[in-house]
């Protein structure tokens, strides 16, 4: 026990003493510098430890570890994919404390999960990188853990960390078995082409079926059963058995140190106070501090000014080697100079460079507005300040004549809207309207002048006031998905009904064990942007996963519908409808008006419209009375203090025509619902 | 009616009631004018009742044990504190004490009140002194006291003369009591009675409100008020109605009932002069005309409100004030410094203006140029209202009307007036900080 706690203390202070003396090293000791050291993780959970690490940090420092012990055939990088809550930030944990990278206490919870959304979800948004160092047959292994996002809509993110590896744990639980995400995420790392350890994990669980979950993993993925590996990874059961199957299954990273230097960037992070600090993958040769670097996309030359490993915390060394992964700085000011996929290379050794990803897609486009316009600039640089760190969101200013001055963003998908709107009230205490989610459409155009004036037959639609008259169009196509759907089968019937009316396509059913269906079907993604997956969710208790990849564009029967008030077309009501919908979604959206448009001294009428032709109408009625019976003296300071607050209602309401209508109304027309 | 003779001692002949008030031709830019400072009508709060109707969430205790002898004197004391104050110079134009159940107190405690106002300013003969009074028959047997303690306008909260309706309200009286006090009170003051009626009242319907408001109209005097139930979070009725037990006519069915009994009351010989108030034969409620024509008024009494100028303190501008609402804090407090003004505010000019604006409208005759002029020397309704699309809406559906008399809404318009007024009221603003922003 004493032994235990001695050591403990031993590698919390050697990693302490690296990190502060880094630190004050770059640049001279100053306020912000201390609020990024106690910032430390480590350091804040255990601030007694802080006055021994001012001590030990006037020492040189010195690399704790010596790279050049761990050649390619002694590395494994690999990344942990599951479905959500199947447990993959807990065994991270284990990983990290078996290897010493992290002190075994039981506050280590998700220790890759930084971010306030992460936790909460349960879900990885940013990738992380731990690197382990792991004895196996007597002989000492650098394991490079890279922590990748749990969710499809970041497939992105996950192709670019399963890029960097050779293999992956495929983590199931071992009561709810195979789920959408984990199918999604099967296919990723197995197109690939990597090595895949399944993981079935809970198995502490009263309710752990692991026999069932086997033979679903042999059914779906075609993957033997001898293979798997059960795991608690809560109480550390057979955690050891992971680690030895990485070390003895995943092959090792290609590449010699006698290459020339060549590195793959797969992540990069914006440090206010360090500029770029890119993640790299060593495909081949060595890299030092000093050295002169070159980035194959922009060509420019930078100096190595630091470089290391991630434990899963920044931790300095001398140099890389091929097949090691780890961080680098090398003075690029902007993350575009990082460009993830890029490859660097040795300024005078150039070399081929790798192929690089496509850039990543918005297909789920929401406005955003700060809630009263004096927040406006607030909300402007909480934005800027997030998306740099996620280059995957798309920007564009926007502005309606209800919500004033805001934002179009396009995100990669729901959850990756969701997160980001939760990191922005979260971590910038921003209170920002989020528009329901549109997705972009395309028009084949017909008219040769708007051709030329778009430079190509087809349009791209993202905001409904550009979408081009029938006339001018040959066809208007829409984004479709590829919906993966689980659920146990007594909700077969429910679910396939739900599908239907959401214009799916059933592409396949398959059951994977006796009670449970996997469904897929070709979606328009505009029909699951808004509340399927509630839907879903409520309508099977909660037991059906569903993911979805994006699968194309398909020609579909488009029409733009109006909202008018009173005969008026409400500009920012305006919408893109399938024609088949165009009724239920007028009526739903009158319907809504009318709840929140105050009745008035006249009538209103609250018209949904195609063209010239009223589809959908609801009514306000007049008032026929609205005055206060009462007014006498003892009655003015209450009258006086609500009619103000009506009149400054009134003064921010806006006017169609003759009719008043509060933000409030567009807000609940317009607002993504609440769940 | 000795106390009344004794009160209108000072009374200067030349002083009319102030609806014949004439405005001088220079008039002061201040709001705080002489023409308005030197009057006011005084409102006394008394704050028990024996218990709780089911619709009311008044300011009003449900007394425990018998303060009245502290009470008058408190009341007293605090008029003597407020007038002084207020250095009304000329005369109180009106006095009117309301609840609570008023006529729950002493003769004597109205008498003395009225004596200390008596000793401080000059009351004009005129003066009207209103009662509100429960027809019970306590209330009734007291009429006579009261007439003699120097009341001469009563104000009888008959309410309705459904038995079924009285008690589910929650009154303490019946209609035969309502019906005995109305007898006797305009036996005492003919032509100084009015009789609350409300309508809008639990599964009541126009058919039965217009029989009810026929048989009322003929025993009544020539003042009517008529209130819509209005239900008050809080209240009994309020969770009744929540609960699903009672159910409220519509607000359809209620804008029936109003129209229906402005056009019975008016074949009656009714002039309707305010929203909820009318009149025939000129007896029109002159402390209440003080309140919607922007008139000084001071509040004593437990959670009173007051509007009036501190010139005794040299104040400039009017405040509103706010007395104690817990009478036995208001009690402490009274004893200690004389009053118990709890909040004071001062009004701006433009929140004046608004007051004058949103009580003034009440009225059928609405806002007249000169009455404006008097607290707007600088900016008229013309050049508030007349430019205005808006208004000029307004004025098409025949809602309001603007023309050489003055501001006022239609007969139709009217019973709309609240969601006119905030339209009004942003106008009113614009004008005033543009005027503002010009000088």
């Amino acid at each position: 026990m004493t032994y235990f706690l001695v050591k403990q203390l031993c590698d919390i202070s050697l990693l302490g003493r690296v990190l502060p003396f880094k630190v004050c090293r770059r640049k001279i000791p100053s306020y912000n510098i201390c609020y990024r050291v106690l910032r430390h993780r480590l350091v804040k959970s255990l601030p007694v430890l802080s006055s021994s690490f001012r001590s030990l940090s006037t020492q040189p420092a010195k690399d704790a570890v010596d790279l050049s012990k761990f050649p390619v055939d002694k590395i494994r990088n690999f990344c942990i994919i599951a479905h959500i809550d199947h447990g993959k930030s807990t065994l991270a944990d284990r990983l990290l404390e078996m290897t010493g990278a992290i002190a075994k206490t039981e506050k280590n919870k998700q220790v890759l999960d930084k971010l306030q959304v992460e936790r909460e979800r349960g879900i990885t948004v940013k990738a992380q990188t731990a690197s382990l160092f792991y004895s196996h047959d007597g002989q000492e292994y650098l394991l490079n853990l890279i922590d990748t996002p749990g969710h499809v809509d970041f497939s992105y993110e996950v192709s670019r960390s399963l890029s960097a590896c050779q293999g992956v744990l495929l983590i199931i639980d071992a009561n709810q078995g195979i789920q959408a995400q984990t199918v999604a995420n099967f296919y990723l790392a197995f197109e690939a082409q990597l090595a895949i350890i399944p993981v079935i994990n809970k198995i502490d669980l009263k309710n752990a079926d692991p026999e069932r979950v086997e033979s679903q993993i042999e059914k779906v993925f075609d993957i033997p059963r001898e293979e798997c590996i059960r795991i608690s990874a809560k109480l550390g059961t057979n955690v050891e058995a992971v680690l030895q199957a990485v070390v003895e299954r995943i092959p090792h990273p290609g590449g010699s140190v006698d290459d020339p230097f060549k590195a793959l960037v797969f992540d990069s992070n914006f440090d206010h106070y360090r500029g770029v600090v890119a993640n790299i993958a060593v495909i081949g040769g060595r890299v030092k501090k000093g050295d002169k670097i070159v980035s194959a996309h922009l060509s420019k030359t930078y100096e190595v000014n630091e470089l290391g490993l991630l434990r899963p915390e920044e931790h300095a060394t001398q140099k890389l080697f091929a097949g090691q992964v780890g961080y680098i700085i090398a003075g690029m000011k902007d993350v575009k100079e990082a460009q993830i996929g890029d490859t660097l290379y040795h300024h005078d050794h150039p070399v081929q460079a790798l192929p690089g990803f496509k850039p990543a897609k918005a297909m789920v486009f929401a406005g955003m507005y700060p809630m009263d316009q004096s927040e406006y600039p607030a909300l402007r640089s909480a934005i800027e300040r997030l998306t740099l760190n996620d280059s995957s969101v798309t920007v564009q200013r926007d502005s309606s004549l209800a919500l004033g001055a805001g934002w179009r963003l396009g995100f990669l998908g729901l959850l990756h809207m969701e997160v980001f709107n939760q990191r922005l009230e979260q971590e910038y205490n921003a209170s920002v309207i989020v528009t329901s989610p549109t997705v972009p459409y395309k028009a084949i155009l017909s008219s040769a002048k708007l051709i030329k004036e778009h430079g190509g037959e087809e349009a791209t639609i993202v905001n409904p006031a550009q979408f081009p008259d029938r006339s001018v169009v040959l066809e208007y196509l829409e984004p479709m998905v590829l919906g993966t759907i689980l659920a146990p089968d007594a909700y077969t019937g429910k679910i396939m009904s739900l599908c239907l009316s959401r214009r799916g396509v059933q592409k396949s059913m398959v059951y994977i064990d006796e009670q449970r269906v996997m469904l897929k079907y070709l979606f328009p993604l505009n029909e699951i942007v808004v509340d399927f997956y509630d839907l879903l969710k409520s309508m099977s208790s909660g037991y059906a996963s569903f993911d979805y990849e994006n699968a194309d564009y398909q020609a579909a029967d488009l029409i733009k519908m109006d909202i008018l008030l009173n005969g008026r077309p409400v500009e920012e009501l305006t919408t893109i409808v399938h024609r088949e919908r165009a009724y239920s979604t007028g009526k739903a959206m009158c319907e809504r008006l009318k709840e929140s448009i105050p009745r008035q001294m006249f009538e209103i009428a609250i018209q949904a419209a195609i063209g010239s032709k009223v589809i959908a109408r609801e009514t306000v009625k007049a008032f026929r009375k609205n005055v206060l019976a009462k007014c006498y003296g003892g009655d003015i300071t209450r009258k006086m203090k609500l009619l103000k607050r009506q009149a400054e209602g009134k003064k921010k309401m806006r006017r169609v025509g003759n009719v008043d209508v509060p933000k409030d109304a567009f807000i609940s027309v317009l607002k993504r619902k609440e769940k | 009616t000795y106390m009344f003779r004794k009160a209108s001692r000072g009374f200067s002949p030349g002083l009319r009631r102030f609806s014949d008030l004439k405005v001088t031709e220079h008039v002061p830019e201040s709001p705080a004018s002489p023409r308005l400072t030197e009057q006011a009508s005084l409102y006394v709060h008394w704050p028990y009742c024996l218990r709780r109707c089911t619709y009311c969430n008044f300011n009003k205790y449900i007394p425990k044990e018998n303060n009245e002898d502290i009470m008058a004197k408190c009341l007293q004391r605090e008029t003597e504190t407020l007038l002084q104050l207020s250095q009304v110079s000329w005369y109180v134009n009106s006095f009117s004490q309301g609840g609570g159940t008023p006529s729950l107190a002493h003769p004597s405690t109205i008498a003395k009140i009225l004596e200390t106002v008596s000793k401080q300013v000059n009351l004009s003969d005129e003066v009207e002194v209103t009662l509100e009074v429960n027809p019970t028959p306590v209330g009734m047997s007291k009429l006579k006291d009261y007439h003699h303690a120097g009341v001469n306008r009563f104000s009888i909260g008959v309410q309705s003369l459904q038995a079924k309706d009285l008690k589910s309200l929650g009154r303490d009286h019946n209609s035969l009591d309502a019906l005995q006090t109305l007898a006797e009170a305009r036996k005492l003051c003919p032509g100084g009675v009015s009789v609350d009626i409300m309508f809008g009242r639990p599964n009541q319907t126009t058919e039965l409100w217009s029989r009810e408001l026929s048989e009322m109209l003929r025993v009544c005097d020539d003042h009517v008020s008529l209130y819509q139930l209005t239900l008050e979070r809080g209240t009994q009725l309020f969770k009744q109605v929540q609960s699903g037990q009672v159910t409220m006519p519509t607000e359809e069915i209620t804008a029936e009932m109003y129209q229906c009994a402005r056009t019975t009351l008016q074949q009656h010989g009714f002039q309707q002069y305010e929203v909820s108030n009318f009149a025939k034969n000129n007896s029109e409620s002159r402390h209440n005309l003080s309140y919607w024509t922007g008139r000084q008024y001071i509040g004593v009494g437990p959670g009173a409100h007051g509007r009036f100028v501190p010139l005794g303190e040299g104040g400039v501008a009017r405040e509103a004030r706010t007395q104690t609402l817990e009478p036995d804090v208001w009690i402490r407090e009274v004893r200690q410094r004389g009053h118990g003004t709890r909040r004071r505010i001062q009004l701006g000019h433009l929140e004046l203006l608004e007051e004058v604006l949103v009580m003034g409208m009440r009225m059928t005759m609405g806002i007249s140029h000169k009455h404006w002029e008097l607290f707007s020397p600088e900016l008229s309704l013309l050049e508030i209202f007349g430019g205005s699309l808006v208004v000029q809406e307004l004025l098409q559906r025949g809602q309001l009307i603007l023309d050489d008399r003055g501001l006022r809404c239609s007969w139709e318009g009217l019973a709309l007036l609240d969601s006119m007024l905030p339209v009004l009221l942003v106008e009113l603003e614009r004008s005033f900080s543009q005027k503002l922003a010009a000088n």
